[in-house]
Protein backbone atom coordinates (compact mmCIF):
# COMPACT_ATOMS: atom_id res chain seq x y z
CA UNK A 1 0.00 0.00 0.00
CA UNK A 2 1.36 3.25 -0.75
CA UNK A 3 1.80 5.97 1.56
CA UNK A 4 -0.94 8.92 1.44
CA UNK A 5 -0.65 12.29 2.04
CA UNK A 6 -3.58 11.55 5.39
CA UNK A 7 -1.54 9.43 6.36
CA UNK A 8 2.03 11.74 5.93
CA UNK A 9 -0.46 14.59 8.15
CA UNK A 10 -1.54 12.30 10.35
CA UNK A 11 2.01 11.52 11.36
CA UNK A 12 3.28 15.33 11.47
CA UNK A 13 0.66 15.84 13.83
CA UNK A 14 0.95 13.06 16.11
CA UNK A 15 4.71 14.02 16.07
CA UNK A 16 3.59 17.29 17.32
CA UNK A 17 1.81 16.38 19.40
CA UNK A 18 4.21 13.77 21.18
CA UNK A 19 6.52 16.14 21.57
CA UNK A 20 4.36 18.78 23.18
CA UNK A 21 2.96 16.38 25.68
CA UNK A 22 6.13 15.30 26.81
CA UNK A 23 7.67 18.93 26.80
CA UNK A 24 10.70 17.74 24.98
CA UNK A 25 12.53 19.36 21.80
CA UNK A 26 14.47 18.12 18.86
CA UNK A 27 11.61 18.29 17.23
CA UNK A 28 13.13 20.25 13.87
CA UNK A 29 15.14 17.08 13.05
CA UNK A 30 12.55 14.98 13.62
CA UNK A 31 10.06 16.57 10.76
CA UNK A 32 13.05 16.50 8.72
CA UNK A 33 13.06 12.75 8.59
CA UNK A 34 9.56 11.73 9.23
CA UNK A 35 8.45 11.94 5.28
CA UNK A 36 11.50 9.57 4.40
CA UNK A 37 10.77 7.33 7.84
CA UNK A 38 7.18 7.33 7.31
CA UNK A 39 7.58 6.20 3.69
CA UNK A 40 10.06 3.79 4.69
CA UNK A 41 7.68 1.53 7.19
CA UNK A 42 5.03 1.77 4.97
CA UNK A 43 6.59 1.00 1.17
CA UNK A 44 9.65 -0.68 2.04
CA UNK A 45 9.91 -2.55 5.63
CA UNK A 46 7.40 -5.31 5.90
CA UNK A 47 9.31 -7.86 7.76
CA UNK A 48 12.24 -8.72 9.90
CA UNK A 49 13.99 -8.83 6.35
CA UNK A 50 14.21 -5.21 5.68
CA UNK A 51 15.94 -3.81 8.77
CA UNK A 52 16.03 -0.25 9.19
CA UNK A 53 18.81 1.43 11.52
CA UNK A 54 18.29 5.11 12.47
CA UNK A 55 21.92 6.28 13.12
CA UNK A 56 20.28 10.04 13.93
CA UNK A 57 19.29 8.62 17.09
CA UNK A 58 17.80 11.53 18.03
CA UNK A 59 14.83 11.59 15.51
CA UNK A 60 13.49 8.73 18.03
CA UNK A 61 10.76 10.38 17.89
CA UNK A 62 9.87 10.36 13.73
CA UNK A 63 10.65 6.70 13.62
CA UNK A 64 7.97 6.04 17.13
CA UNK A 65 5.23 7.62 15.22
CA UNK A 66 5.92 5.50 11.97
CA UNK A 67 5.76 2.47 14.09
CA UNK A 68 2.42 4.04 15.61
CA UNK A 69 1.86 5.07 12.03
CA UNK A 70 1.73 1.18 10.81
CA UNK A 71 0.18 0.20 14.13
CA UNK A 72 3.72 -1.28 15.88
CA UNK A 73 3.24 1.27 18.63
CA UNK A 74 -0.30 2.62 20.45
CA UNK A 75 -1.18 6.14 21.44
CA UNK A 76 -0.96 4.75 24.74
CA UNK A 77 2.80 3.85 24.04
CA UNK A 78 3.68 7.16 22.55
CA UNK A 79 1.69 9.00 25.59
CA UNK A 80 5.05 7.40 27.27
CA UNK A 81 7.61 9.07 25.32
CA UNK A 82 10.38 10.71 27.51
CA UNK A 83 8.31 9.89 30.66
CA UNK A 84 9.47 8.00 33.87
CA UNK A 85 9.63 4.42 33.47
CA UNK A 86 8.83 4.56 29.57
CA UNK A 87 10.25 2.46 26.80
CA UNK A 88 10.32 5.35 24.96
CA UNK A 89 13.12 7.07 25.66
CA UNK A 90 14.48 10.08 23.62
CA UNK A 91 16.93 8.06 21.47
CA UNK A 92 15.81 3.84 21.06
CA UNK A 93 16.48 1.55 22.79
CA UNK A 94 18.36 -1.35 22.78
CA UNK A 95 14.98 -3.80 23.77
CA UNK A 96 11.42 -3.37 23.39
CA UNK A 97 10.43 -1.67 20.44
CA UNK A 98 9.26 -3.55 17.85
CA UNK A 99 11.77 -3.39 14.61
CA UNK A 100 14.17 -1.31 16.52
CA UNK A 101 17.91 -3.70 16.45
CA UNK A 102 19.81 -1.33 18.41
CA UNK A 103 19.91 1.55 20.61
CA UNK A 104 21.39 4.36 18.85
CA UNK A 105 22.04 8.23 19.97
CA UNK A 106 25.82 8.37 19.41
CA UNK A 107 26.42 9.70 16.29
CA UNK A 108 28.72 7.84 14.20
CA UNK A 109 27.39 4.05 14.53
CA UNK A 110 24.58 3.59 13.12
CA UNK A 111 26.35 2.94 9.37
CA UNK A 112 28.53 0.32 10.61
CA UNK A 113 25.49 -1.79 12.68
CA UNK A 114 23.89 -1.33 9.05
CA UNK A 115 26.70 -2.67 7.06
CA UNK A 116 26.91 -5.35 9.63
CA UNK A 117 23.58 -6.52 9.49
CA UNK A 118 23.72 -6.38 5.71
CA UNK A 119 26.95 -8.50 5.38
CA UNK A 120 25.54 -11.15 7.73
CA UNK A 121 22.11 -11.10 5.73
CA UNK A 122 24.98 -11.86 2.96
CA UNK A 123 26.15 -14.57 4.99
CA UNK A 124 23.02 -15.88 5.73
CA UNK A 125 21.50 -16.05 2.54
CA UNK A 126 18.47 -14.76 3.95
CA UNK A 127 17.65 -12.12 1.44
CA UNK A 128 15.63 -9.20 2.28
CA UNK A 129 17.13 -5.32 2.43
CA UNK A 130 18.75 -3.09 5.27
CA UNK A 131 18.11 0.51 5.71
CA UNK A 132 20.02 3.13 7.52
CA UNK A 133 19.25 6.84 8.01
CA UNK A 134 22.44 9.52 8.86
CA UNK A 135 22.07 12.79 9.72
CA UNK A 136 24.55 15.41 7.87
CA UNK A 137 26.36 15.98 10.81
CA UNK A 138 27.03 12.57 11.36
CA UNK A 139 29.58 12.50 8.61
CA UNK A 140 31.82 14.53 10.62
CA UNK A 141 32.55 11.40 12.91
CA UNK A 142 35.39 9.45 11.06
CA UNK A 143 34.12 5.89 12.29
CA UNK A 144 30.75 7.22 9.62
CA UNK A 145 33.44 7.22 7.19
CA UNK A 146 34.97 3.96 8.32
CA UNK A 147 31.97 2.19 7.86
CA UNK A 148 31.30 3.73 3.95
CA UNK A 149 35.17 2.42 3.06
CA UNK A 150 33.56 -1.02 4.62
CA UNK A 151 29.84 -1.36 2.97
CA UNK A 152 31.56 -0.70 -0.55
CA UNK A 153 34.62 -2.80 -0.69
CA UNK A 154 32.30 -5.62 0.95
CA UNK A 155 30.01 -4.20 -2.33
CA UNK A 156 27.16 -4.82 0.50
CA UNK A 157 24.50 -4.03 -2.60
CA UNK A 158 21.58 -4.97 0.28
CA UNK A 159 22.21 -1.36 1.98
CA UNK A 160 20.67 1.42 1.29
CA UNK A 161 21.34 4.71 3.01
CA UNK A 162 19.60 7.92 3.93
CA UNK A 163 21.25 11.21 4.27
CA UNK A 164 19.00 13.63 6.21
CA UNK A 165 20.33 16.77 5.12
CA UNK A 166 18.93 19.69 7.04
CA UNK A 167 22.36 21.45 7.26
CA UNK A 168 21.81 22.15 10.25
CA UNK A 169 23.71 20.73 13.51
CA UNK A 170 23.95 21.27 17.01
CA UNK A 171 25.94 25.04 17.20
CA UNK A 172 25.42 25.80 13.83
CA UNK A 173 25.03 25.01 10.16
CA UNK A 174 27.10 22.61 8.65
CA UNK A 175 28.15 25.00 6.55
CA UNK A 176 29.89 26.67 9.47
CA UNK A 177 30.59 24.03 11.36
CA UNK A 178 32.57 21.94 9.35
CA UNK A 179 31.44 22.15 5.75
CA UNK A 180 31.20 19.19 3.06
CA UNK A 181 28.64 20.63 0.77
CA UNK A 182 28.28 19.72 -1.65
CA UNK A 183 28.56 16.29 0.05
CA UNK A 184 27.51 14.31 -2.61
CA UNK A 185 31.02 15.60 -4.39
CA UNK A 186 32.74 13.97 -1.27
CA UNK A 187 31.04 11.06 -2.19
CA UNK A 188 31.57 10.36 -5.57
CA UNK A 189 34.42 8.80 -5.32
CA UNK A 190 33.23 5.98 -3.53
CA UNK A 191 31.84 2.57 -5.24
CA UNK A 192 28.13 3.76 -4.36
CA UNK A 193 25.14 4.73 -6.17
CA UNK A 194 24.31 8.15 -5.26
CA UNK A 195 21.11 9.73 -5.58
CA UNK A 196 20.51 13.31 -4.39
CA UNK A 197 16.49 14.25 -4.17
CA UNK A 198 13.63 16.47 -2.03
CA UNK A 199 13.98 14.89 1.00
CA UNK A 200 10.01 15.90 1.81
CA UNK A 201 8.68 14.59 -2.00
CA UNK A 202 7.85 10.76 -1.60
CA UNK A 203 7.09 10.34 -4.85
CA UNK A 204 11.16 11.38 -5.59
CA UNK A 205 12.26 9.43 -2.26
CA UNK A 206 10.54 6.41 -3.70
CA UNK A 207 11.71 6.82 -7.44
CA UNK A 208 15.76 6.91 -5.61
CA UNK A 209 14.64 3.77 -3.77
CA UNK A 210 13.48 2.13 -6.73
CA UNK A 211 16.56 2.97 -8.60
CA UNK A 212 18.62 -0.33 -9.74
CA UNK A 213 21.61 -0.36 -8.35
CA UNK A 214 24.75 -2.59 -8.92
CA UNK A 215 26.51 -0.64 -5.94
CA UNK A 216 25.19 0.23 -2.43
CA UNK A 217 23.05 2.63 -2.58
CA UNK A 218 23.03 6.71 -0.66
CA UNK A 219 20.47 8.67 -0.99
CA UNK A 220 20.71 12.44 0.00
CA UNK A 221 17.59 13.66 1.47
CA UNK A 222 17.70 17.26 0.90
CA UNK A 223 15.10 18.39 3.73
CA UNK A 224 14.16 21.36 5.75
CA UNK A 225 14.53 21.32 9.51
CA UNK A 226 11.16 21.91 11.26
CA UNK A 227 9.86 20.99 7.58
CA UNK A 228 5.91 22.19 7.63
CA UNK A 229 5.84 24.75 10.54
CA UNK A 230 6.63 28.42 9.50
CA UNK A 231 8.42 29.29 12.80
CA UNK A 232 10.48 26.35 13.41
CA UNK A 233 11.68 26.02 9.21
CA UNK A 234 15.60 26.09 9.11
CA UNK A 235 16.10 27.67 12.45
CA UNK A 236 19.16 25.50 14.62
CA UNK A 237 16.86 26.43 17.90
CA UNK A 238 14.37 23.72 17.19
CA UNK A 239 17.12 21.00 17.16
CA UNK A 240 16.32 22.07 20.87
CA UNK A 241 13.53 24.14 21.92
CA UNK A 242 9.90 22.23 23.50
CA UNK A 243 6.68 23.73 21.93
CA UNK A 244 4.66 25.85 24.53
CA UNK A 245 0.53 26.02 23.71
CA UNK A 246 0.43 28.52 21.45
CA UNK A 247 3.11 27.03 19.04
CA UNK A 248 1.91 23.67 19.49
CA UNK A 249 -1.79 25.06 18.08
CA UNK A 250 -0.22 27.19 15.35
CA UNK A 251 1.84 24.20 14.42
CA UNK A 252 -1.25 22.02 14.56
CA UNK A 253 -3.13 24.37 12.35
CA UNK A 254 -0.40 25.29 9.80
CA UNK A 255 0.29 21.15 9.19
CA UNK A 256 -3.73 21.18 8.90
CA UNK A 257 -3.87 23.94 6.33
CA UNK A 258 -1.35 22.40 4.47
CA UNK A 259 -0.81 19.38 1.62
CA UNK A 260 1.32 16.84 2.83
CA UNK B 1 50.09 -17.96 22.52
CA UNK B 2 49.33 -16.85 18.97
CA UNK B 3 49.73 -20.30 17.39
CA UNK B 4 47.99 -21.87 19.76
CA UNK B 5 44.72 -19.52 19.68
CA UNK B 6 45.28 -19.91 15.51
CA UNK B 7 45.16 -23.97 15.92
CA UNK B 8 42.14 -23.42 18.42
CA UNK B 9 40.67 -21.27 15.81
CA UNK B 10 40.78 -23.72 13.03
CA UNK B 11 39.63 -26.54 15.20
CA UNK B 12 36.45 -24.55 15.85
CA UNK B 13 35.92 -22.87 12.62
CA UNK B 14 35.68 -26.87 11.30
CA UNK B 15 32.39 -27.41 13.62
CA UNK B 16 31.01 -23.45 13.66
CA UNK B 17 29.99 -20.99 11.33
CA UNK B 18 32.01 -17.98 12.69
CA UNK B 19 32.80 -14.77 11.05
CA UNK B 20 36.47 -13.70 12.00
CA UNK B 21 37.51 -9.80 11.83
CA UNK B 22 41.02 -8.68 12.01
CA UNK B 23 42.15 -5.03 12.00
CA UNK B 24 45.15 -5.74 9.47
CA UNK B 25 46.82 -7.93 11.97
CA UNK B 26 47.74 -11.78 11.99
CA UNK B 27 50.50 -11.91 9.94
CA UNK B 28 52.89 -15.54 10.00
CA UNK B 29 50.13 -16.77 12.54
CA UNK B 30 46.44 -16.07 11.07
CA UNK B 31 47.43 -17.58 8.14
CA UNK B 32 45.56 -20.81 8.29
CA UNK B 33 42.25 -19.57 9.84
CA UNK B 34 42.30 -17.27 6.72
CA UNK B 35 42.20 -20.48 4.46
CA UNK B 36 40.23 -22.48 6.55
CA UNK B 37 37.15 -19.47 7.14
CA UNK B 38 37.03 -18.04 3.47
CA UNK B 39 34.61 -15.30 2.96
CA UNK B 40 34.30 -15.46 6.77
CA UNK B 41 37.46 -14.20 6.99
CA UNK B 42 37.51 -10.47 7.11
CA UNK B 43 40.32 -8.30 7.25
CA UNK B 44 38.39 -5.00 8.17
CA UNK B 45 41.21 -2.57 7.69
CA UNK B 46 42.85 -0.44 10.37
CA UNK B 47 39.03 0.80 11.22
CA UNK B 48 38.56 -0.62 14.72
CA UNK B 49 35.47 1.47 15.46
CA UNK B 50 33.46 0.05 12.40
CA UNK B 51 34.77 -3.30 13.27
CA UNK B 52 33.29 -3.36 16.32
CA UNK B 53 29.65 -2.06 15.58
CA UNK B 54 29.88 -4.59 12.64
CA UNK B 55 30.59 -7.70 14.62
CA UNK B 56 27.94 -6.18 17.20
CA UNK B 57 25.29 -6.60 13.75
CA UNK B 58 26.85 -10.03 12.77
CA UNK B 59 26.09 -11.53 16.20
CA UNK B 60 22.94 -9.81 16.00
CA UNK B 61 22.05 -11.54 13.21
CA UNK B 62 22.65 -14.96 14.72
CA UNK B 63 26.55 -15.45 13.84
CA UNK B 64 29.68 -16.06 15.96
CA UNK B 65 31.71 -13.66 15.73
CA UNK B 66 35.51 -13.19 16.84
CA UNK B 67 37.27 -9.85 16.42
CA UNK B 68 41.64 -9.70 16.50
CA UNK B 69 43.39 -6.89 17.34
CA UNK B 70 46.78 -5.89 19.38
CA UNK B 71 45.42 -5.57 22.61
CA UNK B 72 45.50 -1.63 23.17
CA UNK B 73 43.76 -1.12 20.02
CA UNK B 74 41.03 -4.16 20.50
CA UNK B 75 39.95 -1.63 23.32
CA UNK B 76 40.59 1.99 23.53
CA UNK B 77 39.60 3.41 20.31
CA UNK B 78 36.45 1.41 20.06
CA UNK B 79 35.39 1.77 23.44
CA UNK B 80 32.35 3.41 22.47
CA UNK B 81 31.41 0.74 19.93
CA UNK B 82 31.77 -2.11 22.81
CA UNK B 83 29.95 -0.59 25.39
CA UNK B 84 27.09 0.78 22.77
CA UNK B 85 26.77 -1.76 20.41
CA UNK B 86 27.72 -4.95 21.91
CA UNK B 87 27.47 -4.68 25.96
CA UNK B 88 24.30 -2.80 26.12
CA UNK B 89 22.68 -5.00 23.38
CA UNK B 90 24.39 -8.08 25.89
CA UNK B 91 26.03 -9.59 21.94
CA UNK B 92 28.10 -12.39 22.73
CA UNK B 93 31.03 -10.62 20.52
CA UNK B 94 34.42 -12.52 20.94
CA UNK B 95 37.44 -9.90 21.94
CA UNK B 96 40.83 -11.16 21.25
CA UNK B 97 43.44 -8.47 22.14
CA UNK B 98 47.39 -10.32 21.31
CA UNK B 99 50.16 -9.26 23.98
CA UNK B 100 48.25 -8.20 26.74
CA UNK B 101 49.83 -6.22 29.55
CA UNK B 102 53.69 -5.25 28.67
CA UNK B 103 53.52 -8.17 25.96
CA UNK B 104 54.80 -5.66 23.26
CA UNK B 105 57.51 -4.11 25.34
CA UNK B 106 60.22 -1.80 23.55
CA UNK B 107 57.27 -1.32 21.06
CA UNK B 108 56.69 1.59 23.56
CA UNK B 109 52.99 2.84 25.62
CA UNK B 110 50.77 2.84 22.87
CA UNK B 111 51.10 -0.65 22.37
CA UNK B 112 50.70 -1.44 26.19
CA UNK B 113 47.44 -3.16 27.47
CA UNK B 114 47.60 -2.63 31.30
CA UNK B 115 43.92 -1.63 31.87
CA UNK B 116 42.17 -3.89 29.85
CA UNK B 117 40.52 -6.18 31.13
CA UNK B 118 39.35 -3.76 33.89
CA UNK B 119 37.90 -1.29 31.18
CA UNK B 120 35.90 -3.96 29.84
CA UNK B 121 34.69 -5.60 32.95
CA UNK B 122 33.43 -2.28 33.46
CA UNK B 123 30.69 -2.87 31.33
CA UNK B 124 27.75 -4.87 32.04
CA UNK B 125 28.01 -9.21 31.46
CA UNK B 126 31.65 -8.57 30.01
CA UNK B 127 33.95 -11.70 30.64
CA UNK B 128 37.70 -11.95 31.04
CA UNK B 129 39.66 -14.74 29.67
CA UNK B 130 43.70 -14.77 30.55
CA UNK B 131 44.96 -17.82 29.70
CA UNK B 132 48.21 -19.14 31.62
CA UNK B 133 49.54 -21.14 29.51
CA UNK B 134 50.14 -22.12 25.75
CA UNK B 135 48.33 -25.29 26.51
CA UNK B 136 45.28 -23.30 27.83
CA UNK B 137 44.21 -22.34 24.61
CA UNK B 138 41.95 -24.95 23.14
CA UNK B 139 39.93 -24.82 26.10
CA UNK B 140 39.74 -21.21 26.81
CA UNK B 141 38.37 -20.77 23.01
CA UNK B 142 35.62 -23.62 23.85
CA UNK B 143 34.62 -21.95 26.90
CA UNK B 144 34.70 -18.32 25.44
CA UNK B 145 32.78 -19.32 22.48
CA UNK B 146 30.04 -20.57 24.48
CA UNK B 147 30.22 -17.02 26.66
CA UNK B 148 26.18 -15.92 26.52
CA UNK B 149 27.66 -12.31 26.62
CA UNK B 150 30.53 -10.46 25.31
CA UNK B 151 34.42 -11.54 25.81
CA UNK B 152 37.36 -10.44 25.98
CA UNK B 153 40.91 -12.22 25.61
CA UNK B 154 44.13 -11.07 26.77
CA UNK B 155 46.85 -13.19 24.65
CA UNK B 156 50.30 -13.06 26.25
CA UNK B 157 52.61 -15.56 25.75
CA UNK B 158 52.85 -19.12 28.31
CA UNK B 159 55.47 -18.70 30.50
CA UNK B 160 55.79 -22.37 31.72
CA UNK B 161 59.70 -23.41 32.61
CA UNK B 162 60.90 -26.63 30.84
CA UNK B 163 59.48 -29.51 31.47
CA UNK B 164 56.35 -28.63 33.51
CA UNK B 165 53.68 -30.51 33.61
CA UNK B 166 50.82 -28.01 33.22
CA UNK B 167 47.88 -28.75 34.57
CA UNK B 168 44.36 -29.22 32.77
CA UNK B 169 43.02 -25.88 32.66
CA UNK B 170 40.01 -24.51 34.80
CA UNK B 171 39.71 -20.80 35.90
CA UNK B 172 41.27 -21.37 39.16
CA UNK B 173 44.40 -23.53 39.21
CA UNK B 174 46.43 -24.08 42.27
CA UNK B 175 50.08 -24.46 40.65
CA UNK B 176 52.53 -24.49 43.90
CA UNK B 177 51.60 -25.71 47.47
CA UNK B 178 53.75 -24.91 50.64
CA UNK B 179 53.33 -23.96 54.06
CA UNK B 180 54.11 -19.90 53.27
CA UNK B 181 51.82 -17.15 52.26
CA UNK B 182 50.00 -17.43 49.28
CA UNK B 183 49.98 -15.68 46.26
CA UNK B 184 47.35 -15.38 43.29
CA UNK B 185 48.83 -14.20 39.86
CA UNK B 186 46.64 -13.08 37.12
CA UNK B 187 47.31 -14.96 33.49
CA UNK B 188 50.90 -15.66 32.32
CA UNK B 189 52.25 -14.05 34.90
CA UNK B 190 51.89 -16.84 37.29
CA UNK B 191 53.73 -19.14 34.79
CA UNK B 192 56.53 -16.75 34.91
CA UNK B 193 56.86 -17.64 38.83
CA UNK B 194 56.94 -20.94 38.66
CA UNK B 195 60.93 -21.17 38.72
CA UNK B 196 61.97 -19.51 41.54
CA UNK B 197 59.17 -20.35 43.54
CA UNK B 198 59.15 -24.46 43.02
CA UNK B 199 62.82 -24.28 44.28
CA UNK B 200 61.89 -22.91 47.42
CA UNK B 201 61.89 -24.77 50.68
CA UNK B 202 58.08 -25.81 51.66
CA UNK B 203 57.95 -24.29 54.86
CA UNK B 204 58.62 -21.13 52.93
CA UNK B 205 57.01 -21.59 49.83
CA UNK B 206 54.16 -20.04 48.85
CA UNK B 207 50.93 -21.56 47.42
CA UNK B 208 50.36 -20.41 43.99
CA UNK B 209 47.19 -19.64 42.19
CA UNK B 210 46.69 -18.94 38.63
CA UNK B 211 43.34 -17.19 37.59
CA UNK B 212 42.44 -17.83 34.03
CA UNK B 213 38.71 -15.79 34.24
CA UNK B 214 37.07 -12.77 35.54
CA UNK B 215 35.48 -11.12 36.88
CA UNK B 216 35.40 -12.69 40.47
CA UNK B 217 31.63 -12.83 40.68
CA UNK B 218 31.45 -15.49 37.86
CA UNK B 219 34.39 -17.68 39.46
CA UNK B 220 34.18 -17.46 43.12
CA UNK B 221 37.38 -18.42 44.85
CA UNK B 222 38.31 -22.56 45.62
CA UNK B 223 37.30 -22.84 49.00
CA UNK B 224 41.01 -24.53 49.63
CA UNK B 225 42.08 -20.66 48.66
CA UNK B 226 39.57 -18.58 50.42
CA UNK B 227 41.06 -20.88 53.42
CA UNK B 228 44.86 -20.16 53.05
CA UNK B 229 43.26 -16.00 52.73
CA UNK B 230 42.08 -16.34 55.87
CA UNK B 231 44.56 -17.89 57.89
CA UNK B 232 46.55 -14.33 57.63
CA UNK B 233 49.64 -15.58 57.00
CA UNK B 234 50.02 -12.86 54.47
CA UNK B 235 48.33 -12.31 50.48
CA UNK B 236 49.86 -11.23 47.53
CA UNK B 237 47.96 -10.70 44.45
CA UNK B 238 49.94 -10.18 40.94
CA UNK B 239 49.02 -8.67 37.70
CA UNK B 240 50.32 -7.13 34.50
CA UNK B 241 47.74 -4.20 34.61
CA UNK B 242 47.00 -1.27 36.73
CA UNK B 243 45.67 -1.24 40.45
CA UNK B 244 42.64 0.54 39.78
CA UNK B 245 39.72 -1.77 38.04
CA UNK B 246 42.97 -4.50 38.66
CA UNK B 247 41.84 -7.93 40.18
CA UNK B 248 43.59 -6.92 43.40
CA UNK B 249 40.93 -4.26 44.09
CA UNK B 250 38.32 -6.47 42.61
CA UNK B 251 39.23 -9.37 45.56
CA UNK B 252 40.10 -6.72 48.47
CA UNK B 253 36.98 -5.39 48.18
CA UNK B 254 35.17 -8.73 47.75
CA UNK B 255 36.84 -9.53 51.33
CA UNK B 256 35.82 -6.30 52.52
CA UNK B 257 31.98 -6.61 51.75
CA UNK B 258 32.20 -9.84 53.68
CA UNK B 259 33.70 -8.37 56.36
CA UNK B 260 36.83 -11.20 55.88
CA UNK B 261 40.17 -10.66 56.20
CA UNK B 262 43.79 -11.67 54.40
CA UNK B 263 45.62 -10.13 57.25
CA UNK B 264 49.22 -8.61 55.24
CA UNK B 265 47.92 -7.69 51.57
CA UNK B 266 49.73 -6.84 49.29
CA UNK B 267 49.41 -5.74 45.15
CA UNK B 268 52.34 -6.24 42.69
CA UNK B 269 50.79 -4.61 40.15
CA UNK B 270 51.61 -2.59 36.63
CA UNK B 271 52.70 0.68 37.90
CA UNK B 272 52.91 3.29 35.01
CA UNK B 273 52.69 3.92 30.60
CA UNK B 274 54.84 6.52 31.64
CA UNK B 275 58.21 5.42 32.15
CA UNK B 276 61.31 7.03 31.35
CA UNK B 277 63.10 4.25 29.76
CA UNK B 278 61.61 1.41 27.70
CA UNK B 279 62.67 -2.28 27.33
CA UNK B 280 61.58 -5.79 27.15
CA UNK B 281 57.76 -7.23 28.58
CA UNK B 282 60.48 -8.06 31.29
CA UNK B 283 62.10 -4.88 31.63
CA UNK B 284 58.63 -2.94 32.21
CA UNK B 285 57.64 -5.92 34.43
CA UNK B 286 60.62 -4.82 36.69
CA UNK B 287 60.33 -1.30 36.72
CA UNK B 288 56.55 -2.13 37.85
CA UNK B 289 57.96 -4.34 40.27
CA UNK B 290 55.70 -7.41 39.42
CA UNK B 291 59.05 -9.80 37.76
CA UNK B 292 59.81 -12.76 39.11
CA UNK B 293 62.51 -11.40 42.02
CA UNK B 294 60.36 -8.78 42.78
CA UNK B 295 57.78 -11.40 44.14
CA UNK B 296 60.81 -13.06 45.61
CA UNK B 297 61.63 -10.16 47.12
CA UNK B 298 58.18 -10.20 49.00
CA UNK B 299 58.14 -13.80 50.12
CA UNK B 300 61.61 -13.17 51.42
CA UNK B 301 60.52 -10.17 53.49
CA UNK B 302 57.41 -11.76 54.45
CA UNK B 303 59.37 -14.96 55.92
CA UNK B 304 61.51 -11.59 58.28
CA UNK B 305 58.10 -10.31 59.36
Amino acid sequence: MRLCDEELKNARKRLLQMHFESGVGHIGGNLSALDAMMLLHHEYLHTDKEPFILSKGHAAGALYVSLWSKGLLSDEDLKQFHREETRLPAHPPAFGVPGVLFATGSLGHGLSLAAGTALAKRLNADGGHVYCMTSDGEWQEGSTWEALIFLCHQQLTNLTILVDHNRLQGFGSTDAVASMNPLADKLRGFAIAIHSVDGHDPAAIRAALDAPATQPKLVILHTVKGHGVSFMENQMAWHYLPLNEAQYKQALNEVEAAGS
Amino acid sequence: MRKQFSDAMVARAATKRLVFMTNDLGFMALEPLQAALGEYFINAGVAEQNTMSVAAAVARQGIEVWTYNIAPFCYARPFEQIRNDIAFHGLPVKLVGNGGGYGYGVQGPTHHAIEDYGVLLALPNMSAFVPVFDEDLAAVISRMGQAAGPAYLRLGRGEAPTGWAVPEYAPWRQLLSGEGKTVIAVGPLAGSYLGVLQELPDAVRPNLWAVAELPLEKHPLPEALMAQILSGAGLCVAEEHVARGGFGAELALHLAERGLSAGPFTHLCARKHLYDAYGSQDFLRRRSGIAADNLLAWVSASRIV
